[in-house]
């Protein structure tokens, strides 16, 4: 079966762009492919800064023909309607149509026959339409064609279309259509500088090839392999170590056609800056990669760069160059930093009553200060020192306002660790100036030190208060001020170092701390209680956790210790790996049900303690009994916090459940005993609400 | 690069010769060769032969120096390579031609630029002006890992669409000069590629003003008057918009260019407020965003001139 190879040659596509790009031209034209009825056996896309490709191959040469149905008018309709009917279905008369009966009455109905097209027709149709409408973050307009209404935009301007279409063993056919003045062909170009002449191409094996020839790779993962793996190799040749980064080798291979590794030097004075300065420096500036020296794990005065030519000079220009651009960007950055070393963290906290932090939620001295009271607030819940909380607080954000900082935002925080340790701080009090920002992510790490801890979690917390405060919560997609991953990063916080505190108490005291009055102030701390429910849900689901059993605590009310919900959800999913367990759960929700039935006939709840006098049959006596000691015993051992213990005692109500459920019947024909057995079933209920709402539980 | 040149001519030898090798490139590519423009202004892109004329439907292929003045790189001269003052080259072609980059390549090798042994790159930069009310797409062209220009694909310029699209290079030409001749500090450039007594440099040239503006513009500029500058300015250009209109109507337009250079002067002069540090964060958003509406109405007023393609 035939194959397609499309390739889209402009001008250079952004490095960050070119992976999402390559997928959706695979996804769209196939997408498109199958809904034709054409369906391929496989895919491939790739780009490079001046080019996306496509092979899509085992495409059927010609659409399977089309049957459709076309319901028209009533038989006995009016004439206009039949005559629309002819027209729109192509039927010469009526006698070529069919009737059906249905409830209605009698319809006629068109039987239209649409012979399948050739392919390469319907690419012709499908592929213009997919370019004129791709999906790029942001494109342009470009050249005389640009002066009229409708023209192109894409990322950058377009030159040329290759698209073919044919079987392995035949000469292929263009597929012929023109974009915005660009006709489809079979010619594309080598690389800008060492290969720049035409190339005709007929289908993808020789056009890879022929690319490659032309000192092209066309794979981007094959340009990532061949960086990695020669960067690795230059360093370790001379006895040092390659600093790996992911992003920067995703990056550095999208800026390259033909990628060609080499190693430059700066001198050595320039190591007295700290590592991260000297790599945010190369990285962010140069693209380059730094090296360090294995022996001690520092960094070395060496470079990685990634050329885009094989220079006629070897390349000593070019690493010349290089070496002339990357040395005074690391003597700015030397300056920087010991500009920044020669002032005091706390002497440029004035500065920061001039910034403002939110419009409605005032300067960053305000926040500071805020964050500051929380902090000495949360310390002793945390089992870090007042004084240390309160001083790393304080400290915490005057990074910001350093030089280095504001070159290189990334090193924030940890710039302020280095700038603490050299004014003498206390070691726990640096750790948070860096910690407090932590976790980022779900990836990323959660400080231990509580002086980090107890900042930390008022950063999180007074920015959550603030925002929810002023009525900026996230919603859908828009979560501007990253909320959701305060919240997420203080439930990490606070579980996994096992803290015990009351978030509504904690939010209250930030929301006290406020000068803004919110109208629902008393509302706000459950509000964002319910918030962190739901955080708490997407990161349970997220570890494989089931999320439901959130819903089972926080429905008892009352909840904020997070720690203890995220203990009773533990002890509830174990529980519920049982079998005492399942079955209890079914015999709640049996019991829940029955319940909510007769609730709703009798328009009343059966609250209320049952009548020991109106037993009749031993499996009552028996399932209150158990009742009573279960919820004596659940009640005690979640006093004491051993959830798994009062899931054992929940494991005792079992049998007597499946034994009343057997034996007894509910609805009794008498009405005061039919009342107190389904005060019986309630009772099941609310000893069961000692450790969780089964009824919210999904089966 | 032409080997006939006498060598205190040659681009790798002398500023001015670097200089009048770009301007004989793209005056052979068939742009009008322009002088800069007789006014204080950041960066070229503020010379009306680019911010006007790159709207409307009218073909425009100029190029020109333009002088920029950033009063806060100001570095009293001590620092290598930042200065108040310097020299951009502007190219501006409109409808931007389809071989734009391999022009922009050959005119690197007029200026001794070998790409069989640098490595040349477009690396993703898009450009913005929030005070002109105009952004387009492009790259910052790399050489081994330097930038040496900005090249654009206009969009939006004064707030109107680019119909035609223009495209812009902006050659750093100190820091093409240091690369090509060599030099780690500007103010070592040779400015007439003579030798021994005859020889100037930069610093010759420049040094004494970078050092003078440098003290103006951080310590000593007149802020009292700059502010009352900054309102006379953007009354003049407000009332010569709307004097300029014919009739009083709002189809054809004779004033535009005066208005414009009003513009221009509250944007010079609150770059100056800017750098003696008199202006407050919010207000900074305030002063560009008032600079904005004067270049966008005098971006509207253009396109109903006569050269603005207007009738």
């Amino acid at each position: 079966m035939p194959d397609l190879l499309l390739e889209l040659f402009s001008e250079e596509i952004p490095a960050r762009m070119q992976a999402k790009a390559a997928d959706d031209l695979r996804r769209l034209v196939t997408e498109k492919l199958v809904a034709e009825g054409l369906v391929y056996e496989g895919a491939k896309a790739f780009a490079t800064p001046r080019r996306l490709a496509l092979t899509v191959h085992g495409i059927p040469a010609r659409q399977p023909d089309l049957k459709t149905e076309r319901r028209g008018p009533k038989v006995g309709g009016p004439d206009t309607a039949v005559q629309g009917f002819l027209k729109a279905t192509g039927l010469k008369s009526l006698d070529e149509a069919k009737i059906q009966r249905d409830a209605k009455g009698d319809f006629y109905i068109a039987l239209i026959e649409k012979a399948g097209r050739d392919a390469i027709d319907v690419l012709a149709e499908i592929l213009p339409v997919i370019i004129r409408t791709f999906p790029w973050p942001k494109s342009m307009r470009w050249g005389a064609r640009s002066g009229k209404p409708g023209s192109l935009s894409w990322v950058r301007p377009l030159h040329a279309i290759t698209a073919t279409f044919g079987p392995e063993t035949e000469e292929p056919d263009v597929v012929k259509f023109s974009v915005d003045g660009i006709e489809t062909g079979q010619t594309t170009y080598g690389h800008r500088f060492m290969a720049p002449a035409a190339i005709s191409v007929r289908r993808f094996e020789d056009y890879e090839a022929k690319l490659k020839a032309a000192k092209v790779i066309l794979d981007p993962q094959a340009r990532k392999d061949i960086i990695f793996a020669d960067a690795k190799e230059l360093t370790f040749a001379q006895g040092f170590e390659l600093v790996e980064d992911q992003v920067l080798l995703d990056e550095v291979s999208g800026l390259v056609e033909w990628p060609v590794v080499m190693m430059g030097s700066f001198e050595e004075e320039y190591l007295a800056i700290p590592d991260e300065v000297i790599r945010a420096t190369i990285r962010n500036n140069q693209k380059c990669f730094v090296v360090k020296d294995p022996k001690t794990g520092k960094l070395t005065n060496k470079f990685v760069l990634t050329a885009n030519i094989e220079a006629t000079d070897g390349g000593k220009v070019i690493v010349a160059g290089n070496e002339r651009v990357i040395r005074p960007r690391l003597s700015d950055a030397k300056f920087f930093y010991e500009t920044d070393l020669k002032t005091k963290l706390e002497d440029r906290l004035p500065k920061f009553e001039q910034i403002v932090f939110h419009e409605k939620l005032g300067t960053q001295a305000e926040r500071i200060k805020r964050i500051e009271r929380l902090a000495a607030e949360i310390a002793p819940l945390v089992g870090a020192d007042v004084a240390k909380a309160t001083r790393a607080a304080h400290l915490a954000k005057a990074d910001l306002l350093t030089e280095v900082v504001g070159e290189f935002p990334e090193v924030q925080g940890l710039m302020g660790r280095y700038y603490a340790l050299a004014q003498g701080e206390d070691a726990s009090v640096a750790a948070a100036c860096e910690e407090h920002y932590k976790p980022q992510g779900p990836a990323d790490r959660v400080p231990t030190d509580p002086v980090s801890v107890a900042v930390a979690l008022a950063d999180k917390i007074d920015t959550l208060v603030g925002f929810w405060a002023i009525d900026e919560k996230p919603t859908g997609s828009k979560d501007p001020y990253a909320l959701r991953r305060a919240a997420l990063g203080a439930i990490r916080l606070i579980t996994e170092n096992a803290l015990r505190l009351s978030l509504m108490k904690v939010a209250a005291s930030a929301l006290a701390g406020l000068s803004v009055r919110p109208a629902d102030a008393q509302k706000l701390p459950s509000d964002l209680l319910a918030f962190f429910a739901d955080r708490l849900k997407v990161q349970l689901r997220e570890q494989g956790a089931r999320h439901d059993l959130v819903d089972a605590v926080f429905a008892l009310g009352g909840q904020d210790d997070l720690l203890m919900i995220v203990r009773r959800v533990e002890a509830l999913g174990t529980f519920l790996e049982t079998d005492d367990g399942k079955n209890l759960l079914a015999g709640i929700k049996r019991a829940s049900n029955i319940l909510g039935i007769e609730e709703k006939k009798d328009k009343r709840s059966f609250d209320g303690a049952p009548d020991a006098a109106l037993y009749s049959l031993g499996e009552e006596r028996a399932l209150a009994k158990a009742i009573g000691e279960v919820k004596a015993e659940a009640s005690a051992a979640v006093a004491k916090e051993d959830f798994a213990a009062a899931m054992s005692a929940m494991a005792k109500l079992r049998p007597p459940v499946d034994a009343f459920f057997d034996k007894v019947r509910v609805n009794d024909d008498d009405a005061k005993v039919r009342e107190n057995r389904l005060k019986l079933l309630n009772e099941i209920r609310s000893a069961t609400r000692a450790v969780a709402d089964f009824s919210k539980i999904q089966d | 690069m032409d080997a006939s040149l006498p060598a205190h001519m040659r681009p790798e030898r002398s500023f001015q010769g670097f200089i009048l090798a770009l301007q004989r490139f793209w005056a052979e590519q068939g742009c009008v060769i322009l002088q800069p423009y007789d006014m204080e202004m950041g960066a070229g892109t503020f010379h009306p032969a680019t911010t006007l004329r790159a709207l409307g439907p009218k073909p425009w292929n100029a190029a020109y120096v333009q002088p920029s003045r950033r009063p806060k790189d100001g570095r009293y001269g001590e620092n290598p390579n930042r200065m108040q003052h310097y020299y951009q080259f502007q190219v501006i072609m409109k409808p931007s031609p389809p071989n734009l980059q391999e022009l922009y390549l050959k005119s690197l090798a007029a200026i001794g630029i070998d790409s069989a042994v640098h490595d040349i790159r477009f690396v993703e930069d898009d450009w913005e002006s929030p005070t002109l009310g105009a952004w387009g797409l492009g790259w910052e062209c790399w050489c081994d890992g330097m930038e040496v220009s900005q090249f654009t694909y206009f969009q939006q310029v004064a707030g109107v669409e680019c119909a035609p699209v223009a495209g812009e290079l902006t050659y750093g030409l100190e820091r093409l000069a240091m690369y090509v001749q060599g030099v780690d500090r500007v103010y070592d450039l040779n400015f007439n590629g003579r030798d021994g007594d005859a020889k100037v440099t930069y610093g010759d040239v420049f040094l004494q003003a970078e050092r003078e503006y440098s003290k103006h513009n951080f310590e000593v500029a007149d802020t009292a008057m700059l502010f009352e500058q900054f309102k006379m300015a953007e009354a003049a250009c407000r009332k010569y918009l709307d004097a300029g209109w014919k009739d009083g109507k709002r189809e054809a337009h004779l004033m535009s260019l005066p208005a414009y250079d009003q513009c221009i002067k509250a944007s010079h002069v609150f770059n100056l407020l800017d750098a003696r540090g008199v202006i407050s964060v919010t207000e900074r958003q305030s002063y560009i965003f008032r600079v904005r509406e004067l270049a966008k109405a005098c971006g509207e007023a253009w396109i109903h001139t006569e050269a603005g393609g207007a009738a």
